[in-house]
C-alpha cells in the first residue's frame, strides 16, 4: 500500500519536473525594452526568430538574434508601430531541420506573432517556411541562401515560388556558387579543383552551382566527395582528394567541418586552399583550423566599409551584446527592420487581426527601406534585389574582405 | 598503391581510437552484463578534463613543450574520466545492482545525456567545438610509394598508445591476481565471493580501468583532430559499441579487432564501394550485421552461458 503510493507520488513528481523542464528550456523570455513613452494599449506583437543558438553555430545564430533584438528595441523606443509594444521571441532550432520545424510550429501557435527573422539553414528554412506560410506569417530570411526556397525545386528551368510569405534579405546560391568560381578559376588561375560538400540542402547546392560555373570557365572538377555534418576525422576523403592533385578544394557546407578540413588538408602535405561560401564566414573558423589563404564569398557587402551599416555597428556596439553581431548581423537587422516596417504600414492606426496578415504580406513585397546594407526590396520571388556579394580571405588569422562585386553571367 | 596504403594507414588510426574505448564496453558487459551506453560520455568527458588541465591549470610554457603537455593531459584525462566513471557506478549503477536487467540500461542512457549537458552548461564556450592544442610533433613524414604516403605523428601516437595499453590489459587480465579475481567475478559473482573476492571493488576497478583508457583516448582524439565538441562521445561511442559487439562483448582481444575491423571498413569502404565517402559509415553497419548472421557471438565470443 505505503510502497504504491510512494511510487505514484515520485511519478507525480517527476511528471512535474520534465513539464517544468519543458517550458524552461529553450525558451529565450521576450526581451521588454523602452517603449515607456509610446502608448502600447493595443497590446504586445510578437516578432518571432529561429535560428541556432546552441550548437556548433550558434556563434552565427547569436548574432542575429541579437540583431533582431536591436531592431526590435529600437522600433519600440521609436513608436513605429502605434498602439503596440514589440517583443522578441527567439527560438533555437539548433541547426535540425525536425527542431525548426516544431520552433515554427509553437511561434505560428501564438496568434500575437505577426512575422518571424530566421532561419539560418537553407535546410531549416525547408521545414519551418511551409509552416508559418499556412498561417500567413510573414517570415524573412537573412542567411538561407539555397535558390529552391523562393523559386521551387525547378529554380533553373521553371522557377515558381512556394511560399508568399518568405522573403530573404540575402542573396542565392544560383549566384553565389557562380560567382566563387569565377573568382577562383579566373582571378586565381585554378583549373584543378576537389569539391567536397556536407549533403545538406545548402552545402550540396552551393557545390553543385560552383562546379556547373568552373566547367563552363573551363576547369577542371577531379574529384568530387561528401562528408558527413558531425564527422571530424576526414583522412579518408582527403586520401582521395590528394590521389587527384588538385590546386584547389572548394567546400560546400558550414565552418564546423571547413575549419579542421582545411587543417587536415594541409596536414595531409596539401597546402592548396580552400574556399567556402557564407557558411564558413565565421571568427571561429581559424580557431578550428582554418588557415591562411583560404577564400571565401559571403553575400551582402562586408558591414564595416558600408557607410549605410554605419548606424548599426555603432548601436550594436552601444547596446553592450555580449556576443558579436557576426557574418549576418546587418542583414538580420534590416530582415527585422522590413517586417516592422510593414507591421506599421499594414496595421496603420488600426488594430492588428487576422485580417491584417495579407496587408501585411503585401507591404514586405513591396518593401522599399534604405537599410544597413543598402536599398532593400524583393523581386517577385521574394527574393532581394540587391545581388552584392564579396570574397574574402583569412588574412592575420581573420577573414578579411578582398573585393566586393556583383554577379555577371559569362 | 599509395592510395590503398594511405586508406590503409587511416583506417587503423580511426580503429585504434575506437578500439580504446571497445575496451570500456566490454570489459564493463564482461562483469556485470551491463551496456554501459554511458561509456562514450566517459571519454568526452576525459577529453575536456584533459583541456581543461592544460587550459587553465598548467602555465602556458609549460604546454608548448608538448613532452611535458602530453604526458600532463593523457594523465589528467584518463584521471577525471576516472573519477567520472567510478562516481557513475557507485551512484547511478550500484544502486541498481540486483534490479531487472533493462533498470540500468535506461540508466546508462540517462547517465549518457546528463554528462552531456553537463559539460555543455559548465564548460566555458562548450556549446561549440573547441580547438584542442597539439600535443605531439606536428606534422607528418612520407613513405617514398608512388604519390607517397603520408603518415602523420600524432596518428602513429594514437596506434602505438592504443596497441600498448590493449597489450598492457589483456596482460594484466592474464597474470595478476586482480586480473584473476576480475575474470572469476566475471564467470560467477557469488562463487566469486565465497573465494574471499569482493564483487564490488572488481567492479569499481572494471570501471576505474575502462575509464581510464577511455579518458587516454578522448585525449588522443583531442590531439589528433586539433578540435573536440559534445557531440564525440556519442558518435564514436556507437562505434565502439559496435566493434564490442562485432570482437564478441565480454572480449579485451575482440574489442580491439572489432575495432581496427571497423577502421579499416570505414576506410577503404569509402575509397572503393560504390557511394563514396558519403555512404562509409554504412558499409560499418553493413560489416555487423553480416557477421552477426553467420556469428552471432563476434568473433572471439563465446556461445551464450547458461547462468545459474
Amino acid at each position: 500500500m505505503s510502497r504504491t503510493r510512494k511510487v505514484a507520488t515520485t511519478a507525480a513528481l517527476l511528471a512535474g519536473v520534465l513539464a517544468l523542464s519543458a517550458c524552461s528550456t529553450n525558451r529565450e523570455e521576450a526581451s521588454g525594452g523602452g517603449g515607456g513613452t509610446c502608448d502600447t494599449s493595443k497590446g504586445t506583437l510578437v516578432i518571432g526568430f529561429i535560428a541556432p543558438l546552441s550548437g556548433s553555430l550558434s556563434a552565427l545564430g547569436l548574432g542575429m538574434k541579437n540583431s533582431t533584438d536591436l531592431a526590435v528595441n529600437q522600433a519600440n523606443q521609436a513608436c513605429k508601430v502605434p498602439g503596440y509594444r514589440l517583443a522578441l521571441q527567439a527560438e533555437d532550432d539548433q541547426g535540425t531541420a525536425q527542431i525548426a520545424g516544431q520552433a515554427a510550429t509553437k511561434l505560428a501557435s501564438d496568434p500575437n506573432v505577426v512575422g518571424v527573422v530566421g532561419t539560418l539553414n537553407s535546410s531549416t528554412a525547408q521545414a519551418a517556411a511551409p509552416i508559418l506560410a499556412q498561417k500567413k506569417i510573414v517570415e524573412i530570411s537573412p542567411a538561407n541562401t539555397n535558390p529552391a526556397l523562393t523559386q521551387g525545386d525547378n529554380y533553373a528551368t521553371a522557377p515558381n515560388r512556394p511560399n508568399a510569405t518568405y522573403f530573404r534579405t540575402a542573396t542565392t546560391d544560383a549566384i553565389q556558387g557562380p560567382f566563387a568560381a569565377q573568382f577562383l578559376v579566373q582571378k586565381q588561375g585554378k583549373k584543378n579543383i576537389a569539391v567536397i560538400d556536407d549533403g545538406k540542402t545548402y552545402g550540396a547546392g552551393l557545390a553543385a552551382q560552383f562546379a556547373a560555373e568552373a566547367q563552363k570557365l573551363g576547369a577542371t572538377i577531379v574529384t568530387q566527395a561528401k562528408v558527413g555534418e558531425k564527422d571530424t576525422d576526414f583522412s579518408g576523403v582527403i586520401t582521395q582528394v590528394r590521389a587527384a592533385n588538385p590546386d584547389a578544394v572548394y567546400y560546400g557546407g558550414e565552418y564546423p567541418v571547413a575549419g579542421p578540413l582545411s587543417k587536415q588538408l594541409a596536414d595531409a602535405g596539401l597546402n592548396i586552399p580552400l574556399m567556402g561560401g557564407d557558411g564558413i564566414v565565421d571568427a571561429t573558423y581559424t580557431q578550428l583550423g582554418g588557415r591562411e589563404g583560404d577564400f571565401a564569398t559571403n553575400v551582402g557587402a562586408p558591414p564595416e566599409q558600408l557607410p549605410s551599416a554605419k548606424a548599426f555597428i555603432d548601436a550594436y556596439a552601444a547596446a553592450g551584446y555580449p556576443e558579436p553581431y557576426s557574418a549576418y548581423g546587418a542583414l538580420t537587422y534590416d530582415a527585422a527592420n522590413v517586417i516592422i516596417d510593414g507591421l506599421s504600414k499594414a496595421v496603420g492606426n488600426g488594430t492588428f487581426s487576422d485580417a491584417t496578415r495579407d496587408g501585411l504580406i503585401s507591404a514586405v513585397q513591396a518593401t522599399n527601406l534604405q537599410g544597413a546594407t543598402g536599398a532593400i526590396s524583393f523581386d517577385q520571388f521574394g527574393d532581394t534585389t540587391n545581388k552584392q556579394l564579396t570574397v574574402y580571405s583569412v588574412q592575420g588569422g581573420s577573414f578579411k574582405p578582398l573585393e566586393t562585386g556583383t554577379y555577371t553571367a559569362s | 598503391m599509395s592510395t590503398f596504403l594511405s586508406q590503409i594507414a587511416n583506417g587503423l588510426m580511426f580503429g585504434s581510437l575506437i578500439a580504446l574505448i571497445a575496451i570500456g564496453y566490454t570489459m564493463v558487459y564482461g562483469i556485470i552484463t551491463l551496456i554501459n551506453f554511458a561509456h562514450g560520455e566517459i571519454f568526452m568527458v576525459g577529453a575536456y578534463g584533459g583541456l581543461a588541465t592544460l587550459t587553465y591549470w598548467v602555465p602556458t610554457a609549460v604546454v608548448a613543450q608538448w613532452y611535458f603537455a602530453l604526458p600532463i593531459a593523457l594523465v589528467a584525462g584518463a584521471l577525471v574520466a576516472m573519477l567520472v566513471a567510478i562516481a557513475m557506478e557507485r551512484f547511478a549503477y550500484r544502486p541498481l545492482r540486483n534490479a531487472p536487467r533493462l533498470a540500468p540500461l535506461i540508466t546508462a542512457l540517462g547517465v549518457s545525456v546528463a554528462l552531456q549537458e553537463a559539460v555543455r552548461v559548465f564548460y566555458p564556450g562548450a556549446t561549440a567545438a573547441i580547438p584542442f592544442p597539439p600535443l605531439f610533433l606536428d606534422g607528418a613524414f612520407v613513405i617514398p610509394i608512388g604519390d607517397g604516403v603520408v603518415i602523420r605523428y600524432t596518428g602513429v601516437l594514437l596506434i602505438v598508445v592504443s596497441l600498448a595499453l590493449a597489450f598492457a590489459l589483456e596482460r594484466f587480465v592474464e597474470r595478476t591476481r586482480l586480473g584473476r579475481a576480475m575474470r572469476a567475478t566475471s564467470q560467477d559473482r557469488d562463487v566469486a565471493r565465497l573465494m574471499g573476492i569482493d564483487p564490488d571493488r572488481v567492479i569499481v576497478l572494471t570501471f576505474a580501468i575502462g575509464g581510464a583508457l577511455a579518458g587516454v583516448a578522448g585525449v588522443l582524439y583531442g590531439s589528433y583532430l586539433n578540435n573536440i565538441n559534445i557531440d564525440m562521445g556519442f558518435q564514436n561511442g556507437i562505434f565502439a559499441f559496435t566493434a564490442a559487439v562485432l570482437g564478441g562483448i565480454g572480449n579485451i582481444r575482440g574489442a580491439v579487432v572489432g575495432g581496427l575491423v571497423i577502421g579499416l571498413v570505414r576506410a577503404l569502404g569509402g575509397q572503393y564501394l560504390p557511394g563514396g565517402t558519403a555512404y562509409d559509415y554504412v558499409w560499418i553497419f553493413v560489416v555487423l550485421i553480416i557477421v552477426l548472421v553467420f556469428r552471432p557471438q563476434g568473433f572471439f565470443g563465446e556461445s551464450e552461458r547458461v547462468r545459474a
